[in-house]
């Protein structure tokens, strides 16, 4: 056995480091540069950089638009949670019903269609239903006679950013509710036996079992959800133009995107992006100690 | 014997209420979908005039132009990008996930940290510089542009999904392998490529829905048309198209069509990979 370790001894590394280079130049030395870059104020197209100190970041906090974005940010995040993981559970407890077997299965495809549909076929067609004049959502009220209800939803300032987290919602229910449905299924049958014969009813079972039982996927998807709505980009970049009307549905990553390749600040772009690594970071870190604590009980 | 009957019809109200949620849920979902395939076959003007009317005429011919006005490019590039990273992924990955699940020691453990730390790093917080290392490597504006850090990016996970397997093989085929002189190469092509299988399949699942929908760096990475992959591209086709919208439709409809073929075929691997790699794009 120690024979076979001593001559094979550089057989490991040599299996780790094709995959440790394309992480070290395509992830971890860019993640550095972003560090570097944030001290400087250059342009896309030009290899002169010039080094401005701290001014990116002074720049950074009397930002209004960093205020405006992080506040939908922070909308994304909440609503997210909201539909995506409470409701996505009880979506999820529904379908695992046992009253639920036969059609269970259909309606889990039909949840989780927009999931793996693209997001700018989803944005497009979400154009289509918020439409001012043909949209299905105003034709659509205007059908069931609440027509005074129809607006311009993307059009507004104070129904935008809600109309494009809508859209999200609508997408990825289904990806939340599946994640739940699979740690449900894996819920030992006697736990719920033992609940019925005791006379535990429905709402009983879902408190008293399925709530602690899934109480670790609970957390993660509580952590992917809020991790995603602070970098979210596609939506408002597509549904709203890059964050409008003026910068009333934009986010933090379409701000970056902006900066640095509207505004051509390339260093200032970098700054925000340390923003999101720092949100982002944190949660990643959580989510990563969680899990483990996962795999060790 | 009363209070069980009042509490089976109140049972029984919620049956009904939940039923009706969740049909009107499935409608939400179902309705625009089905609207984009029916609208795709109409004129603009039938869609503008009325949006709920099924088409007068059934325009095939709306999937032709969008075909031919550069869907067939946009496809074709998604394949190609979307392929070589999925091999890539799985080559790459798979040594990897060998190396860090078959060997113990100090600096093994420190590789895997390193590696699996790549999850929490998000692509939008390395966009900018990763965009100057493209050009700088002269990269930029080609397929290598996305699929390089497409790979980056999807290893950790696959990597995850992999060691955890490989974990699982029986100490015993790798020492018997050994014994009968293969090279550590050689036990994992004859016995750890083999019977990962499912991972890799799962893996690689995992990778082409990635791949395939990727927004960010397929609208920065890539600026000439004939290099786009469908999400960037569509952006394009849009915009050329301004208000043929049934053309748009159809457009919308090809390109979601491959990842529907997969979810409804492969869906059990699919839905797998989605859930053990719990991380969203």
């Amino acid at each position: 056995m120690v024979r076979f370790k001593k001559r094979y001894n550089l057989a490991p590394y040599l299996f780790i480091l094709p995959a440790l280079l394309m992480l070290a130049v395509f992830i971890y030395y860019p993640i550095i540069q972003n560090f570097i870059y944030s001290f400087f104020r250059f342009s896309a197209f030009s290899p002169t950089k010039t080094f401005v100190g701290l001014d990116n970041f002074k720049n950074l906090l009397e930002d209004s638009v960093v205020r405006t974005g992080l506040v939908n940010n922070v909308r994304y995040a909440v609503i997210s949670v909201i539909f995506q993981v409470f409701g996505g559970l009880v979506v999820a407890a529904i379908l695992e019903d046992k009253l639920l077997r036969r059609v269970a299965p259909l309606l889990r495809v039909i949840y989780f269609m927009p999931v793996v549909i693209s997001i700018s076929v989803i944005c497009f067609l979400f154009t289509f239903v918020y439409h001012p004049t043909v949209g299905l959502l105003n034709k659509f009220l205007e059908l069931i006679g609440l027509k005074s209800l129809a607006k311009p939803w993307l059009g507004l300032p104070n129904t935008a950013p809600f109309a494009v987290i809508a859209v999200s919602q609508w997408q990825s229910i289904g990806y939340i509710m599946l994640l739940f449905v699979v740690a449900i299924q894996k819920i030992p049958q006697e736990l719920m036996e033992a609940a019925e014969i005791d006379g535990a009813g429905r709402f009983r079972r879902f408190f008293s079992v399925t709530l602690p039982q899934v109480k670790e996927t609970l957390f993660v998807t509580t952590l992917i959800t809020v991790t995603g709505a602070f970098l979210v980009f596609n939506e408002p970049y597509i549904l709203t133009r890059g964050g409008g009307p003026g910068t009333s549905s934009i986010t933090l990553a379409v701000h970056m995107y902006l900066s640095g390749f509207f505004r051509d600040n390339m260093g200032y772009a970098s700054t925000i992006a340390i923003v999101i690594f720092l949100i982002t970071g944190v949660l990643g870190v959580l989510q990563a100690t969680l899990f483990r604590t996962g795999k060790d009980e | 014997m009363g209070r069980a009957k009042a509490k089976s019809k109140w049972s029984n109200l919620l049956c009904v209420i939940v039923g009706l949620f969740l049909l009107a849920y499935a409608v939400v979902i179902v309705y625009p979908l089905l609207w984009m395939v029916m609208s795709s076959m109409k004129s603009y003007n039938e869609i503008y005039r009325n949006v709920w009317a099924l088409p007068s005429e059934w325009l095939v011919s709306n999937y032709v132009t969008a075909w031919n006005v550069g869907i067939s490019d946009y496809f074709l590039n998604s394949f190609l990008v979307t392929g070589a990273t999925i091999v890539l992924v799985l080559l790459v990955g798979s040594l990897a996930a060998y190396g860090l699940s078959q060997y113990k020691s100090r600096l093994i453990d420190v590789l895997l940290i390193v590696t699996m730390g790549g999850m929490m790093i998000s692509p939008q917080v390395t966009l900018i510089p990763l965009y100057v290392l493209l050009n700088e490597i002269g990269v930029h504006n080609t397929r290598w542009a996305l699929i390089l850090p497409y790979v980056a990016f999807r290893l950790p996970l696959a990597i995850l999904l992999m060691r955890s397997y490989f974990l699982g093989v029986p100490k015993e085929l790798e020492e018997s392998a050994r014994i009968d002189g293969c090279s550590p190469l050689e036990v994992y092509w004859r016995i750890f490529v083999p019977i990962g299988k499912p991972i890799m399949l799962t893996t690689a699942m995992l990778t082409a829905y990635y791949a395939w929908n990727e927004f960010l760096f397929a609208i920065i990475f890539i600026d000439s048309n004939k290099f786009k992959t469908i999400p960037s591209g569509l952006m394009n086709f849009r915009d050329a198209l301004r208000t043929d919208w049934g053309v748009l439709l159809a457009g919308m409809v090809i390109a979601s069509v491959p990842m529907i073929i997969l979810l409804i075929s492969l869906q059990k691997h699919l839905l797998r990979g989605m859930s053990e790699g719990a991380v969203k794009g």
